[in-house]
């Protein structure tokens, strides 16, 4: 199973939490080491988001993210795992658990229904 | 020859034993849950058919089990689509195995389903409505009426939840071992949540929601037997036990309720109570400090040994309520707590604690709030208080047999104090 997980900040944490959170070079050399991670890469923040929408054939681009909200999208991974808890699993390690929110989503496959 | 009624009660006692053993296998190998379900329907039929002129066989649960496999390979076989002839050769090859003999595997297969059906990522309604459909085999009409909503609603649930579980890899099997405490208290919300849904019985349909709360005893018995080394396990089926021992003393011929000071003990099962008993002792004995359950099962044995509710040992109940708001606060086991002070220290004591309970929050709204504060004024001797706690208390009940008992407190008020009430 391939899942796209979604780093996000979250300001609903403590120091304690941070303090706790493990190295992120720590947790890549794990999931290259086996062999569960494809791509991935951190994102520069929403000032830099660009929207892009055509409605009545006309182009709109916009400053900004989807949705202004206090957690946006800080980088993202695609993980190749055996099963969901597996990738619960590698999620659980990343710092950004701690310290910000991770969303698991199942890549759907263009030949499924 | 068998006789049919034998035939049809060793049909039914084969697939309460088997069921869950051979749905987990066949949705392991066909990766199918309607099929699997399906299959062992049709085997119990067949069944029916079958034992009451060939005579009930020696392994009848062998016997089920291949009929129901063989089922899954027809109905494979059958389907012309690319998935079920991947499916079917794979299938064909498990099933060719016999492992009937390998207990321990059949074992993880039934937790394994079970994990899957609890599991987090799943929306707590669906894992509820899932793990009883999964177990039970009750059909989706019946567990619809179970919880109280129309059969399409349930169907949807239900499909979106296997859908869920298909769809995000949600695995058969038992999690890894750092996570097998909090996946198991994950499975036990789910029992209890079945039985508070059973045991909450509405008109009507009450026959049908003791049935649901039966279950989930047998549930509890079950992951009991799969993971004796959680003391957490112990102390549910303990709880559900001892809840479930008053069942018959719960209700009078009319269908009212019946508080438990009011109850005839004589008509609580004792094997229930032991059993509950024995379970409570596997708890203690656990490595673990008393948990959520076990706490809850202390003070549900505390009632389930006194001789007649005069002797209830209202301060260990006391005690074991301020060990479970230390453990986990809760408003409602606030006012449970006020109630039991109640008794141990009188009414006056009993209307400072709720006052104190309600203070901290969490009641508004909650319709035993007036019928406790109703209950505690009576027995402080101020009548027309009562009177009008029970009028807001009838307002705000939630079902009829509530609001009947409360309108015979109520009654009973007026007509011993006629002349005290508005």
């Amino acid at each position: 199973m391939k899942y796209l997980m979604l780093v996000a900040t979250d300001p609903d944490h403590t120091a304690a939490d941070a303090e706790a959170a493990p190295d992120v070079n720590d947790w890549f050399a794990q999931v290259t080491g086996q062999g569960a991670w494809l791509s991935g890469d951190r994102l520069r923040p929403v000032e830099d988001a660009t929207t892009v929408r055509v409605r009545g054939g006309e182009l709109l681009v916009t400053d900004g993210p989807f949705t202004e909200s206090k957690e946006w999208i800080a980088g993202f991974d695609v993980l190749e795992c055996a099963d969901l808890d597996a990738a619960i699993e590698i999620a659980a390690k990343h710092p950004m658990a701690y310290t910000g929110r991770l969303e698991l989503r199942p890549i759907w496959p263009m030949d499924e229904n | 020859m068998p006789g049919q009624g034998a035939a049809a009660t060793a049909v039914r006692r084969t697939v309460t034993a088997e069921r869950l053993r051979i749905v987990a296998s066949l949705i392991r190998i066909t990766g199918d849950w309607d099929l699997a379900e399906d299959c062992v329907q049709d085997a119990a039929e067949r069944a029916l058919m079958r034992w009451p002129s060939d005579g009930i066989p020696d392994n009848p649960a062998a016997w089920l089990t291949s009929a129901a496999r063989r089922r899954a390979v027809d109905v494979l076989r059958r389907r012309r689509t690319e998935q079920a002839k991947l499916r079917l050769l794979q299938a064909e090859v498990e099933l060719a195995v016999d492992r009937t003999v390998e207990g321990e595997v059949y074992d993880d297969e039934r937790l394994g389903l079970l994990f899957a059906c609890c599991h987090p990522s799943l929306p707590l309604g669906g894992r509820v409505a899932l793990t009883l459909k999964t177990v039970t085999g009750l059909s989706t009409r019946e567990v619809a009426r179970a919880f109280l909503v129309s059969e399409a609603t349930m169907g949807q649930r239900l499909l979106r939840t296997r859908q869920k579980i298909a769809h995000t890899g949600i695995s058969l099997r038992q999690p890894e071992p750092h996570r097998l405490a909090e996946r198991t208290a994950g499975i036990l919300a789910v029992i209890y949540l079945l039985f508070n849904e059973g045991y909450t019985a509405t008109e009507g349909e009450q026959t049908l929601r003791e049935d649901v709360a039966g279950e989930a005893v047998r549930l509890a018995g079950l992951v009991a037997e799969l993971l004796p080394d959680d003391g957490e396990v112990h102390g549910l089926r303990a709880l559900l036990l001892l809840q479930h021992a008053r069942r018959a003393a719960r209700t009078d011929v009319g269908g009212d309720l019946v508080t438990l000071d009011q109850q005839d003990r004589t008509r609580w099962d004792r094997g229930y109570i032991a059993a509950g008993l024995h379970s409570l002792g596997r708890a203690r004995g656990a490595e673990h400090p008393a948990g959520y359950y076990q706490l809850q099962a202390e003070i549900a044995a505390v009632h389930a040994t006194a001789r007649d509710a005069a002797a209830t040992d209202w301060a260990r109940i006391v005690t074991g309520y301020d060990a479970l708001l230390a453990l986990r606060p809760s408003p409602v086991v606030a006012l449970n707590r006020a109630v039991a002070v109640g008794f141990r220290d009188g009414a006056e004591a009993g209307l400072a604690a709720l006052s104190d309970a309600v203070a901290a929050g969490g009641l508004d709204g909650y319709a035993l709030v007036p019928a406790v504060r109703a209950d505690l004024q009576r027995r402080a001797g101020r009548a027309s208080a009562a009177a009008a706690e029970y009028r807001v208390a009838i307002q705000r009940a939630a079902t009829g047999p509530e609001q009947r008992l409360l309108q015979r407190r109520l009654d009973e008020l007026t007509e011993t104090n006629p002349e005290r009430t508005p």
